[in-house]
């Protein structure tokens, strides 16, 4: 599904990814940990095609395809979705205008005709129920005036509209509470299929409780410093970062 | 020969003879208006960029450069020109290079209306005219005054709702440069109720300097709602001056909307001369290549417990400028008035300009004024939202200018005006 080789990524004259290594396939559950300014979100930043980053090596194939060639609306269109982790307030498109814009433009990509304005609806009936969003939510404003929890959910309901083969949960779990987070996850637990795969990038292990991963990484200095089970989250709720950052001190 | 001939400039001296020998007189303008107002020109001079008003709209550039020479080539229009600009729900009245043509409006009878050219006026109506515009306040009024032609004259009696809008097409056609000084007057009277549309075209292939003013006055508890609608293309530079007075209990909106001109200079300034009275005034452009949009609002409150609100945007391409000017006074009577202003502005090039100048001059002590402006970039952190889910950039910038433009286009409570101007809208984006 996606390789990421070697990937250094700056901003500025900081380098904040410093040798990323990683291969995710079709089916997996990948969690990639770590303490604050480990480079978590600049990796999913990078992936997703932010361009406030400069990658300066390293390579990223996704399904085959040279993925830092691409632009970020193309990687969208391949298969790639980030829920961000502040989802941006967009007042005055409808969250309905903005996902059947979003729909057609990734079908017109592969050369498919646009969705019928009935099955288009029928399908935001269909996903909506999946994250418990209140279909009001879809007419208004794309998460003007949402909650933090609606926010969260209506980046799942944009997922689960638009059926990614890589989906990429940025911090997902933060600031939602226990209600809201159960709800997030069994929707990305329903979204899951043997042809998608998801990463998960998470500072704690509760939302791992849910979502349980294949494999979990530990990302620290923008380096993966350890990989392993999903008892490997365990260990570091357990202990904290505190031993990693022992161990993997860097002389820098 | 003028007593200040050491003030007037060669501009316009030079506008003043061609005109001169160019016009004819109309019969309802007095020769004791047209005199002060030829008297103002002389000694004012056409404004340029060190009038304060005129600091970001040079008149006196554009005439010096586009109109040396002023031919007045007009052209006569027939049906089939007007029939695509007409508005399917309103009754169409159309003024031709400034002329009102009856033979080109639409004849319906209307209880409580009356449409006249202001050349066939009784003399009590004779006497409103110039009550509202004067020369000695503004030289694009004075140009106007002195060479106006036979315009419009619109009134709704009093106690009467019109029950359909009407659409005054004020169209420009000429083949080689014209200067045209339309003018019109409404009336609205007590307790009457009309929507108002008001579009400008150019439809020559000639550049057009317009000259536009129009007086109007709303009655004791009457309600007057305006759009302004100016799509006069490439060719076209025009001053629209409108001078409303409103009065007790009344209700006054405007809702400008900009769509092409090289330059459009508005200058929107309302009277709220009695108590409990309230005005709107809202606009939107969005301008390109070298366009040039300044609105200027003048809004007077008076007297007490009246409210106005102002809401313009604008949205400069290419190396396009902008400007927003409004200012409210809020005089000594006028205790318990609300006032509130916002200018909010996207800048899409490097190379393009908003100007924005709020001013608020307040007398009385028990009242609530606030004003904001904002100019700035498009969201690049919506834009990449958008691009994150598989909307390409253009699309993206698209809609996100649109939901900038939304809460003015949802203004427009007639669907095919609505139509027209998100059609233009979308392609000027």
């Amino acid at each position: 599904m996606i390789t990421i080789k070697n990937l250094h990524a700056s901003i500025g004259d900081k380098e904040i990814l410093r040798g990323i290594n990683l291969e995710v396939k079709a089916g997996e559950v990948h969690a990639i940990m770590g303490p604050n300014g480990s480079g978590k979100s600049t990796l999913s930043s990078v992936l997703a095609g932010r361009e406030d980053y400069d990658v300066t090596e390293g390579e990223v194939t996704f399904n085959g395809k040279d993925l830092l060639e691409l632009s970020a609306e193309d990687r969208a269109r391949e298969g790639l979705f980030l829920a961000f982790q502040y989802p941006v307030e967009i007042p005055g498109v409808s969250n309905i205008n903005f996902l059947r814009t979003a729909l057609n433009e990734i079908r017109a990509y592969h050369g498919q005709e646009e969705m019928p304005a009935k099955d288009f609806l029928a399908l935001v009936k269909e996903k909506s129920k999946l994250v418990e969003l209140d279909s009001k939510l879809a007419s208004r404003s794309v998460n003007e005036g949402f909650s933090g929890g609606e926010k969260k959910r209506n980046e799942i309901f944009q997922m689960a509209m638009l059926n990614p083969k890589l989906a990429i949960l940025d911090e997902t779990d933060s600031g939602l509470d226990i209600d809201a987070l159960r709800i997030v996850a069994t929707g990305v637990n329903k979204l899951k299929s043997k042809d998608n795969a998801t990463i998960v990038i998470t500072h704690y292990q509760r939302l791992l409780d849910y979502i349980v991963p294949d494999f979990v990484h530990i990302l620290y200095k923008g380096r993966i410093v350890k990989s392993g089970g999903k008892e490997l989250a365990l260990e570091m709720e357990a202990k904290g970062y505190d031993e990693i950052k022992k161990e993997f001190e860097i002389a820098d | 020969m003028s007593l200040v001939a050491d003030n007037k400039s060669a501009v316009t001296q030079t506008l003043l003879d061609q005109l001169q020998s160019k016009s004819s007189k109309v019969a309802f303008m007095p020769d004791a208006e047209i005199i002060s107002a030829i008297r103002y020109l002389e000694d004012k001079g056409i404004p340029n960029n060190k009038h304060e008003d005129y600091k970001y709209c040079n008149i006196e550039a554009v005439l010096r450069k586009e109109f040396k020479s002023v031919e007045q080539a007009f052209n006569e229009l027939t049906n089939a020109d007007i029939a695509p600009l007409k508005i399917d729900e309103a009754i169409n009245l159309v003024v031709v290079n400034g002329v009102y043509n009856e033979a080109l409006s639409e004849k319906m009878i209307v209880k409580g209306l009356m449409v006249n050219s202001l050349n066939e006026l009784s003399s009590s109506e004779k006497n409103l005219l110039c009550s509202q515009a004067k020369s000695d306040t503004d030289a694009l009024i004075a140009l106007n005054t002195a060479f106006t032609g036979n315009g419009l004259f619109l009134q709704v009696d009093k106690n009467n709702i019109i029950p359909m809008p009407l659409h005054v097409i004020y169209v420009n056609s000429g083949n080689a440069n014209i200067v045209t000084n339309t003018r019109s007057f409404i009336n609205i009277q007590a307790n009457a109720e009309v929507t108002l549309i008001e579009s400008f075209y150019n439809i020559g292939s000639a550049k057009v300097f317009s000259n536009f003013v129009s007086e109007k006055l709303v009655g004791e508890n009457a309600k007057l709602t305006c759009y302004t609608f100016q799509n006069e293309g490439a060719l076209s530079y025009s001053v629209n001056t409108n001078q409303v007075r409103i009065n007790k209990y009344s209700n006054y909106t405007n809702n400008t909307f900009t769509l092409s001109g090289e330059l459009v200079r508005n200058n929107h300034n309302v009277v709220l001369a009695d108590s409990n009275c309230e005005a709107h005034l809202n606009g939107l452009f969005i301008s390109n290549g070298t366009q040039s949009v300044d609105n200027h609002t003048l809004i007077d409150h008076q007297m007490p417990h009246c409210e106005s609100n102002e809401l313009y945007k604008g949205i400069a391409k290419d190396k396009s400028v902008g400007t927003f000017n409004g200012k409210i006074f809020v005089r000594k009577d006028a205790q318990k008035t609300n006032a509130y202003q916002s200018s909010k502005n996207i800048l899409m090039s490097d190379d393009a300009t908003i100007n924005t100048k709020p001013q608020l001059e307040i007398y009385a002590d028990d009242v609530k004024c606030s004003h904001g402006t904002s100019t700035g970039k498009i969201d690049t952190e919506a834009l990449f939202y958008l691009k994150a889910r598989g909307i390409g950039e253009e699309s993206a910038r698209k809609l996100l200018l649109q939901a900038f433009a939304q809460e003015l286009i949802d203004k427009i409570e007639i669907p095919s005006l609505q139509e027209r101007v998100l059609n233009l809208f979308e392609k000027a984006l």
